[in-house]
């Protein structure tokens, strides 16, 4: 497989090497691959709230941008009509671990344009919260949702922030941060209690309980009969 | 006379809206998902769908596993279209070490890739089917599905955890008279296709369970995130084969249908268009599968040969060090989607430059498209939103990873 055994030696004891970019096809702009015009309109825009751009993977742009500012700057990428990111396509985030910021990860795509953009967004922390942008793409709902129930990121004005995956009273705290044990943080005895203890109405929203009564218990009387009943003494 | 009749006033029934719990185990809701409908008479007022009872966690148990080790947790996740999820993960971890695979890779993968569109999409056909009430054409999928089984596992040695891409290749070449195997269902496929379609396309009652039912239009459907034949049939043209083309797509001959009302009619239709369309890139890369090498020689990834790690000192210390400590993926991160059978189906990897990620992302179609059935089926009746989950597309595993 190898063409010469001493440069392959010498290649694994190099290590990890940088990309070069030259694999797959580009998702970006034609032309120069360090330059991405919507990048360029965002500092211009922007300025100081454009913390910092870099390529990744060959040419994939990454712009960070200030979190407090967050739904201010998606609003423009998606309305400005030369950048019409009108597909929110992920929202997710990292935890590096060793106490650094959890990056909030918003991957975009311009259909008109065939353009990709990455937006990151940094939270402490010990503030782990952020703007929701469901009311910019709805696809943030659920999206926005499972970053809160695995990361613990709370998204101001998310209009129904649950968990999504895990159950509703699961305390053991978000599964995919770093200081989170593979294996949970109770043991398996009271992990299996509380499966056991579940209750099927906890994943009711608080809503839908009032309709129809209150499940387990007598259905409440129908409305005619309440009626007569008030009118006889 | 009748305008008497109807000054009779309504007698004063009790008329609180319903709560009905469809799922977790209901054979129409595809597997195990809870829907939880509030109901006026049979009309849906709401539905919130309760997800999660797959849970297993992948995207933690990937922090813990080598590179290459992530790639049989990749097919469980969407067991309707294994060789799909194999492929876009290590294309994803390829595109984020700069490693460009030999081009009979690159034409193996898309065989795999299409093939599993089909067999991902016989599913949904088979099954939406028995939702409306025709029995008949899931048999038929279901016969054809079969030899798709029998294809991966004449290949990968399983028929659905099939686990056949590495980093850099694929676990093997094909086996001999595979592709001649792969060819004779390419040119049955057509006849099964035309029996379904003459059963459903023009048929009174898939009609009327189908039309006009769950329509979303084209803005909205952007707007709610749908990607892949979703989107299609509400007109948008967004294929990431044609638009973001990834493995010379722009070279093969094939069209990317599109629908006009958004309603479960027209996903019906463009996933039977979809399927025909598959057999033709099939076609073209059947021809086209050139002779050569599968894997790379790029001595990051690939094994040096037995002889030369008998012979050679270097190539033992080399076959030593990747066994031992596995590839190594330079820091940073990577997106990369390719045109899922159920929708953009992406893989964010992000690396420290180590042998483990420190974060490994899938992007799930399913899971962003049924967050938009509380919409679709409001004003519905209750059998139209069976209909509505069923023409999704969803798998569960995928959902709840």
């Amino acid at each position: 497989m190898v063409d010469e055994s001493g440069s392959a030696f010498d290649a694994v004891e190099q290590g990890p090497q940088a990309s070069e970019g030259d694999a797959g096809t580009p998702r970006g702009d034609e032309g120069d691959p360090s330059v991405h015009p919507s990048v360029t309109a965002l500092q211009d825009r922007f300025g100081e709230t454009v913390l910092h751009h870099e390529v990744q993977a060959g040419d994939q742009h990454v712009v960070f941008v200030d979190a407090a500012r967050n739904r201010e700057i998606l609003e423009w990428l998606r309305d400005d009509p030369e950048q019409r990111y009108d597909l929110l396509v992920d929202v997710t985030a990292v935890d590096y671990g060793g106490g650094k910021p959890i990056q909030v990860v918003y991957q975009l795509w311009s259909v008109g344009h065939k353009r990709a953009l990455r937006v990151k967004c940094e939270v402490p922390l010990d503030g782990l919260s952020i703007n929701s942008v469901v009311q910019l793409w709805n696809a943030a709902n659920w999206l926005e949702r499972e970053v809160y129930d695995l990361f613990g990121v709370e998204f101001v004005d998310h209009p129904d922030l649950r968990r999504i995956l895990m159950p509703q009273n699961y305390a053991e705290g978000h599964p995919l941060r770093k200081d989170f044990p593979l294996r949970g943080r109770f043991s398996r005895a009271e992990q299996t209690r509380r499966a056991l203890s579940q209750d099927y109405r906890d994943d009711y929203t608080t809503e839908s309980l009032e309709v129809g009564g209150t499940p387990g218990l007598a259905p409440p009387e129908p409305d005619g009969l309440t009626e007569e009943a008030e009118d006889t003494p | 006379m009748t305008e008497k009749i109807l000054e009779f006033p309504e007698p004063a029934l009790g008329s609180e809206p319903m709560l009905l719990n469809l799922g977790p185990q209901h054979p129409a809701t595809h597997g195990v998902l809870r829907l939880i409908c509030e109901l006026d008479g049979e009309t849906v007022l709401k539905v919130t769908p309760d997800i999660g009872f797959l849970h297993s966690s992948f995207e933690k148990l990937g922090e813990y596993r080598t590179w290459n080790q992530i790639v049989p947790l990749t097919d469980r996740m969407d067991y309707l279209a294994p060789l799909m999820y194999n492929c876009v993960y290590v294309m994803a971890v390829e595109k984020l070490m700069g490693l460009e695979v030999t081009e009979r890779c690159k034409v193996v993968r898309i065989l795999c890739m299409e093939m599993d569109r089909i067999f991902s999409h016989l599913l949904w056909l088979g099954t939406t089917a028995i939702d409306v009430g025709a029995f008949t054409p899931f048999l038929y999928a279901f016969q054809e599905r079969e030899r798709i089984y029998d294809l991966h596992e004449s290949y990968t040695g399983a028929r659905i955890t099939t686990s056949a891409t590495r980093i850099g290749g694929m676990m093997a070449d094909f086996p001999d008279g595979w592709t001649d195997s792969l060819r004779d269902f390419v040119n049955t496929l057509p006849k099964t296709l035309d029996e379904i379609e003459s059963l459903l396309t023009t048929n009174a009652i898939h009609l009327g369970r189908t039309l006009d039912i769950g329509v979303i239009s084209g803005e909205d459907a952007l707007n709610y995130g749908f990607t892949g034949p979703n989107l299609r049939a509400s007109g948008v043209d967004y294929d990431l084969r044609k638009d973001n083309p990834y493995y010379d797509y722009e070279t093969y001959d094939f069209d990317v249908p599109i629908g006009e009302n958004g309603d479960c009619y027209d996903r019906y239709l463009v996933r039977m268009e979809e399927m025909r369309q598959s057999l033709r890139i099939l076609e073209q890369a059947l021809e086209r599968l050139p002779d050569g090498p599968i894997n790379v020689a790029d001595p990051r990834v690939s094994l040096p040969s037995k002889t030369d790690c008998m012979n050679d000192m270097e190539s033992m210390i080399h076959h030593f060090k990747l066994i031992t400590e596995g590839i190594m993926v330079p820091a940073g991160d990577c997106y990369f989607a390719i045109e899922g059978s159920k929708g953009e189906l992406g893989m964010y990897v992000v690396s420290d430059g180590g042998d483990k990620p420190v974060r490994w992302r899938i992007r799930p179609p399913s899971f962003v498209n049924l967050s938009v059935i509380a919409k679709l089926a409001e004003g519905h009746l209750v059998s139209d939103l069976i209909m509505i989950n069923a023409s999704l597309d969803i798998v569960l595993g995928e959902i709840d990873r």
